[in-house]
């Protein structure tokens, strides 16, 4: 029973012990805060770059595309396992608006919005045709004209400094022209002479906010067969960029594109003597983590650099709980040598003192963590406070594609954070501990000790 | 046999820096039940060093001390602790109380030490009763809720000699129990050890002093590391 009264009474009499449990809460808190914020970054973004893109995708990043994408889509859609497939044409274009005399450089994408929206989240993104995407390319004041999505941070002015995106409630009426290189199958410009390019104009249909700052500030979505024309790619044999994929429900992502993968190599088999056989080689099966891995690396790498630096400072927190316990226990020599006059063993000097450990971290980790968690719940009211007061944000929301700050706080890391916060005590402890349960009696009784 | 303690050829140095000093040099000591026997010796002579000994908190450098015909040096661990739990009760001269725990805790210590968390639950009435009754024999029932900072020197020198006599050790070795009190609160203490002894209590006490000695059954006289 003594080790479990001596600890308690050493954790709430000795004052130096609230020294380690202080740097415990605040190593806890610290990691639950960043820790939720920043997974909820890479969680979000990587939530975004999948609604963006669906669950696979089979395509190219040649200019050129790839043929015989319609008998493929075919398949595709005739499998179980895949819930919606749709074809999409990319490249690269030159958008004017009339009247300024200024153009930008603007990715396009040429979509299906039907077959789009149910393999990606594409519906999500629109403003004015949310409850109706099939629709999203006709302009609502006229829809006769050959309408086109802009990506949202395209549109001027639709921002505010808290980040939120202001819409009128009728769709405005903006002309915009696309022009683009078409090329031919061997990627050779398909035009000569004065006539290079293809020119087509649209109007403002809708925007789509998809989150993710590339895609949002230099995306024009126009219909799908606008596109393989401004491209080159219509003709009798058509050519695509890329199929995107959603999986049924229940479809693990690596067995879904592991079948896709096959089915595209015998694809390929099947079609190797026909004519643009050359261009199905380049194209390949994907995930979508795969897939944007270029956009998301990074920002895990952020993430890694960042559970490093937190694994820095756990060490840092072993070492002051080390340093603490080393005086708690230098200064309770004198009772180690009474509980061994006694008769308690070796082994229960040890349990003692890691009991008092594991109190130190329970206690400081309980209250890192309950603080953490009140400090999350409250993270964007008090940004709110402190945008409103002050003029201070964390992230400058007309530059950062953030909305709120995420503060979702995962079970389970918070379980590994409290474990470790524990377990990091119970370390720093191990030495200090261990010194003192090999102490003789005698050593530590002896008035000359005293 | 009427032998509890035997000491033979005790050995024991110390190092000073680069001085080595031999404390004890071929010490024999037999100690017969039901004794009190005083150890007298001045400052520095090994008394304290010898006591340790004869309880197992400290090894000899040669000799071997036996407790009821078993050699403490042949005691594994487990042996040790129990024989420092069961078989001896120390007291000592600064009282060692544990300031965290109070009076009664201090005294239910030794019989804490021998169960687990567990067992001191099924225990833990009938001990704390004992440790009662030895409180109230010594004069100490109305402080039993007391921290050890809450006491007299005498006071805490008495919760000691509780805490000793817990477990009924069939030894109590006493190291210099008046040495940090006046002569009338020391005198009760002596009194105490007495009264203990009158009811069988085996006692090696320790001390400088020639008078408190002469309270005892017989007086060992230690000197240059031996029994003179």
């Amino acid at each position: 029973m003594y080790k479990i009264i001596l600890p308690t009474r050493y954790l709430l009499k000795r004052r130096v012990t609230y020294l380690a449990v202080a740097a415990v809460a605040l190593c806890v808190f610290t990691v639950v805060v960043v820790m939720t914020v920043m997974n909820g970054l890479v969680g979000e973004f990587k939530g975004k770059n999948h609604d963006f893109v669906g669950d696979c995708i089979v395509g190219t990043d040649s200019l050129v595309g790839f043929a015989y994408y319609p008998d493929f889509l075919s398949k595709l859609r005739e499998q179980d396992f895949v819930l919606a497939a749709a074809p999409v044409a990319k490249g690269f274009g030159l958008l004017t608006q009339p009247g300024t005399g200024q153009n930008i450089g603007v990715e396009i994408m040429g979509i299906e919005p039907a077959s789009f929206c149910r393999a990606t989240q594409f519906a999500q993104t629109l403003y004015y045709h949310k409850d109706n995407p099939g629709a999203a390319f006709t302009p609502t004041y006229d829809p006769a004209l050959a309408g086109c999505v802009v990506g949202i941070d395209m549109v001027a002015g639709t921002r505010d400094s808290l980040g939120r995106y202001h819409h009128d409630p009728e769709s405005p009426r903006i002309e915009l022209m696309i022009t683009c290189f078409p090329l031919t199958a061997k990627g050779a410009l398909a035009k000569a002479g004065t006539d290079l390019v293809n020119t087509k104009t649209f109007h403002y249909s809708d925007d789509s906010h998809t989150g993710l700052v590339k895609v949002d500030s230099r995306m024009i979505y126009v219909p799908f067969d606008s596109a393989q024309k401004l491209f080159g790619m219509a003709g009798p044999n058509p050519r695509a960029s890329a199929i995107h994929v959603k999986f049924a429900e229940g479809v693990p992502l690596k067995t879904g594109v592991e079948k896709i993968a096959k089915m595209w190599d015998s694809f390929v088999a099947t079609h190797k003597n026909e004519t643009y056989a050359y261009l199905l080689k380049n194209a390949t099966v994907q995930t979508w983590l795969d897939y944007r891995r270029s956009s998301i690396a990074p920002m895990e790498k952020e993430q890694t650099m960042l559970i490093l630096l937190f694994a820095m400072l756990g060490i840092i927190t072993v070492f002051i709980i080390f340093v603490v316990f080393y005086m708690i226990i230098s200064h309770k020599s004198k009772d180690i040598g009474i509980l061994k006059s006694v008769g308690v063993s070796r082994g229960a000097v040890v349990q003692l003192f890691l009991t008092f450990a594991a109190l130190v971290g329970i206690v400081g980790a309980g209250i890192g963590a309950a603080a953490g968690c009140a400090f999350l719940i409250k993270i964007n009211d008090m940004e709110d406070w402190l945008f409103e007061h002050f003029g201070w944000q964390l992230w400058d929301r007309t530059v950062y594609a953030i909305g709120d700050i995420p503060n979702n706080i995962e079970p389970d890391v918070l379980a590994i954070i409290i474990a470790s916060a524990i377990l990091a005590a119970l370390l720093g402890a191990l030495l200090p501990t261990a010194r003192a349960a090999r102490q003789q009696p005698v050593e530590v009784l002896q008035v000359s000790q005293l | 046999m009427n032998e509890i303690l035997t000491a033979s050829g005790i050995y024991k140095s110390y190092k000073m820096g680069q001085t080595k000093i031999e404390v004890l040099k071929g010490l024999d000591l037999t100690v017969q039940k039901g004794r009190f026997i005083a150890i007298v010796g001045a400052s520095g002579s090994g008394k304290s060093t010898l006591l340790h000994i004869l309880g197992a908190l400290d090894e000899p450098d040669d000799g071997s001390v036996q407790f009821e015909g078993k050699r403490l040096d042949k005691f594994r661990a487990k042996q040790l602790n129990r024989f420092r739990n069961k078989m001896v009760g120390f007291v000592f001269q600064f009282y060692h109380l544990l300031d965290e725990l109070n009076v009664l805790e201090n005294v239910a210590l030794p019989a804490m030490a021998q169960c687990s968390s567990f067992g001191w639950l099924k225990r833990r009435n009938q001990a704390k009763k004992h440790a009662k009754r030895l409180l109230e024999r010594l004069g100490l029932a109305e402080r039993t809720n007391h921290k050890p900072y809450q006491l007299s020197g005498g006071e805490r020198q008495r919760v000691a000699i509780a805490r000793a006599l817990m477990n009924e050790p069939k030894l109590l070795l006493v190291d210099e129990p008046t040495g940090n009190l006046d002569s009338e609160t020391g005198n009760g203490i002596l009194n105490v050890l007495e009264e203990l002894n009158n009811n069988g209590q085996t006692i090696v006490m320790v001390t400088h002093d020639e008078t408190i000695a002469q309270r005892a059954h017989s007086v060992i006289r230690l000197a240059d590391g031996k029994i003179v």
